[in-house]
């Protein structure tokens, strides 16, 4: 019998993260692929009633650990309340979801047990009794299998999206408290005050027309043709992280994980590659138009109109024909 | 200030991928490279703290000789000195074993700040940094988009990147380690006197054979198989010049799918 999988859920203001349902969806996949116990753990100050909302999920048990030093997220207390858990009970993975709590922790975590960590994955390979994972390097442009050579627990967070919360399958988990010990952890990082950010002039959220601009505009000078085309078409301007890193647009105007989720009637991406994180924040849209140079683009795969052209020529003669139309 | 920037070379951003014959990797003769894109911004971030509180700012880097080039850009760019461990065989391509000799590299130094990139444009671990940190024995932060420093008080605020357009500042005593995002400030160029100047200033170079790392232990990945993702499209394409598909366009967004 294989040893076990954990899968650690996060969870906000009593509510169950949906990537987290999305980590234990694939847990459930490669526990009923290669075997062994899948058991979901969870954090937190009072964790109990958010560990029961995972006990009617497939699982064996539902293990949580619950402490004061775990009311707020806290790198060192968390890494030790997991390290005490996994040393006890030996698992061979830990899942978890590839949100920024986690880019922060997993990495601590497998440091400090000298166990190897794989991010971002979008799904894993069962072959040979060898379990290894998929995920995306160079920029999301190609996807790569990777092998793992490191002494187990393997820490693995799994990419939003990459599997359905929809598929989870049910069951009845006993709930249990696993007792940590954290008053020898000293917390060195202290939680000041949140902010939003992307308060602003702009709110691309009611905006039934969007015009998407992405690095293939290549200068700041060329934008002025994407506002010539959001003119003609009464759209509001949005565009990918790397327009708005540059400072060509201001911050309100980025769509995607780490900016702004839009859902217009119409969203024209022009020269943007279709990077998850830009993926996530106008899939939502009713009609996406591609305009990119690269047949192989990503963006393509969310769009209902594909053009495969440049769009120094394209761009102008939309311009054109929506002119003539008006 | 004293702070280290970590640099990593990486396939530059126009670079049309294609696969190398054992199917591990990107074919790499005709690929020209720069420094990744975040830690570019590290290192903004700490020539801005060096302008503000005065100190030294040293890149760090591993990778193959060539890398030499982005060290100098580094250099040119205001940075007083680098250190380059030098792996041409890429024994350490992994992040633990990356981080292990980072840090071994680093034992001889002191320093208030290590600044990494947030993630790198080949592998994209999103780990090194704070692997690095862990190894160190220091606090870390990451994601970050504003540093706010006070060395007199030994201490430091950050801006974390949250999801969903949110942000979250963290208070942790120095020596302390960050991750930067790419867009927390404006890359500045490197400046025709920065050129010059860059020639003189020291790289300190590290045989990745001279750091003492217990090889066999460090936990390892290894790209099994490197591969274009498969194409899911369902989308209709638009075929022919410009003109053409422009036309088609206005026609199907006000008949077909009726959002004009
Ligand atoms: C933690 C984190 C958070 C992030 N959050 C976000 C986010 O909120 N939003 C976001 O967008 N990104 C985000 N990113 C960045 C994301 O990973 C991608 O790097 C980014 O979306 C890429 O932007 P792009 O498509 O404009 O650029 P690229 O990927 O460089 O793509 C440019 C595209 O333009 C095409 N092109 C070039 N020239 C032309 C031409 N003349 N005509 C037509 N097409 C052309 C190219 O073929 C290419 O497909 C985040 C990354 C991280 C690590
Ligand atoms: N070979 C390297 N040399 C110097 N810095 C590196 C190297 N590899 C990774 N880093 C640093 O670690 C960050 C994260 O890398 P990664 O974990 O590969 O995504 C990068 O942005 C760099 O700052």
């Amino acid at each position: 019998m294989s040893e076990p999988i954990y899968v650690l859920i996060d969870h906000g203001q009593g509510q169950i993260r949906s990537a987290s349902w999305e980590a234990l969806r694939m847990g459930q996949r490669i526990a009923a692929e290669t075997g062994g116990a899948l058991h979901a753990l969870l954090l937190g100050q009072g964790a109990r009633g958010v560990a029961e909302q995972v006990a009617g999920k497939a699982c064996a048990s539902v293990i949580y650990c619950d402490s004061g030093r775990l009311a707020e997220y806290d790198p060192d207390a968390y890494a030790a309340a997991l390290r005490q858990v996994l040393e006890a009970d030996r698992p061979r993975l830990l899942l978890m979801a590839h949100v920024y709590q986690n880019i922060d922790l997993a990495p601590k975590l497998a440091a400090g047990m000298n166990t190897a960590l794989v991010t971002d994955c979008i799904g894993f390979r069962s072959q040979d009794g060898e379990l290894t994972f998929v995920r995306q390097m160079f920029r999301n442009k190609l996807d790569a299998e990777v092998a793992i050579h490191s002494p187990h627990p393997w820490i693995v967070t799994m990419q939003s999206g990459a599997y359905s919360a929809d598929d989870l399958e049910e069951g009845q988990a006993t709930v249990h408290e696993r007792p940590v010990s954290l008053d020898g952890v000293e917390q060195r990082r202290r939680q000041l005050e949140a902010i939003e950010g992307m308060k602003g002039s702009v709110d691309l959220s009611k905006a039934g027309v969007i015009v998407g601009v992405g690095r293939g505009i290549k200068k700041e000078e060329n934008l002025e043709m994407i506002r010539e085309l959001a003119r003609v078409l009464g759209a509001e301007i949005g565009a990918s992280r790397p327009v708005v890193d540059n400072d060509w647009l201001e911050r309100e105007r980025q769509i995607g994980s780490s900016g702004q989720n839009v859902s217009p009637r119409l969203y024209v991406a022009c020269g943007i590659s279709g990077a998850i994180q830009h993926i996530v924040g106008m899939k939502g849209s009713q009609c996406i138009v591609a305009i990119n140079t690269d047949p192989n683009a990503p963006i393509f795969n969310v769009a209902r109109y594909g053009i495969v052209g440049d769009i120094f020529e394209v761009v102008p003669a939309l311009i054109k024909k929506l002119k003539e139309r008006a | 200030m004293k702070i280290v920037v970590c640099l990593k070379e990486v396939a530059g951003r126009d670079t049309r991928y294609r696969i190398a014959g054992d199917g591990r990797w990107i074919e790499e003769s005709d690929v020209s490279y720069e420094i990744n894109e975040c830690d570019e911004y590290a290192l903004e971030e700490a020539l801005k703290l060096k302008e503000a509180h005065g100190g030294e700012v040293t890149v760090l880097t591993l990778g193959q000789s060539r890398a030499d080039k982005s060290m100098r850009k580094g250099l040119a760019m205001g940075a007083d000195r680098g250190i380059q461990v030098v792996d041409d065989e890429g024994k350490a391509s992994s992040p633990h074993g990356v981080a292990a000799a980072l840090a071994a590299a680093l034992e001889e130094e002191q320093f208030d700040l290590l600044l990494a990139g947030t993630q790198s444009d080949d592998y994209s671990y999103a780990q090194t940094g704070v692997i690095l940190a862990e190894m160190l024995g220091l606090p870390h932060a990451t994601i970050v988009m504003e540093v706010d420093a006070d060395p007199a008080a030994s201490t430091l605020k950050a801006l974390r990147e949250m999801e969903s357009g949110w942000f979250q500042w963290v208070q942790m005593p120095l020596p302390a380690v960050l991750t930067i995002q790419a867009g927390i400030s404006k890359v500045r160029y490197p400046s025709l006197k920065g050129i010059m100047q860059a020639k003189r200033k020291e790289i300190r170079q590290v045989p990745l054979e001279t750091l003492s790392v217990d090889w066999e232990t460090v936990p390892r990945l290894e790209v099994r198989r490197l591969f274009f993702p498969e194409i899911e499209s369902k989308a209709e394409m638009l075929e022919g010049d410009a003109e053409a598909v422009a036309a088609a366009l206005v026609e199907k967004l006000t008949k077909e799918a009726r959002v004009l």
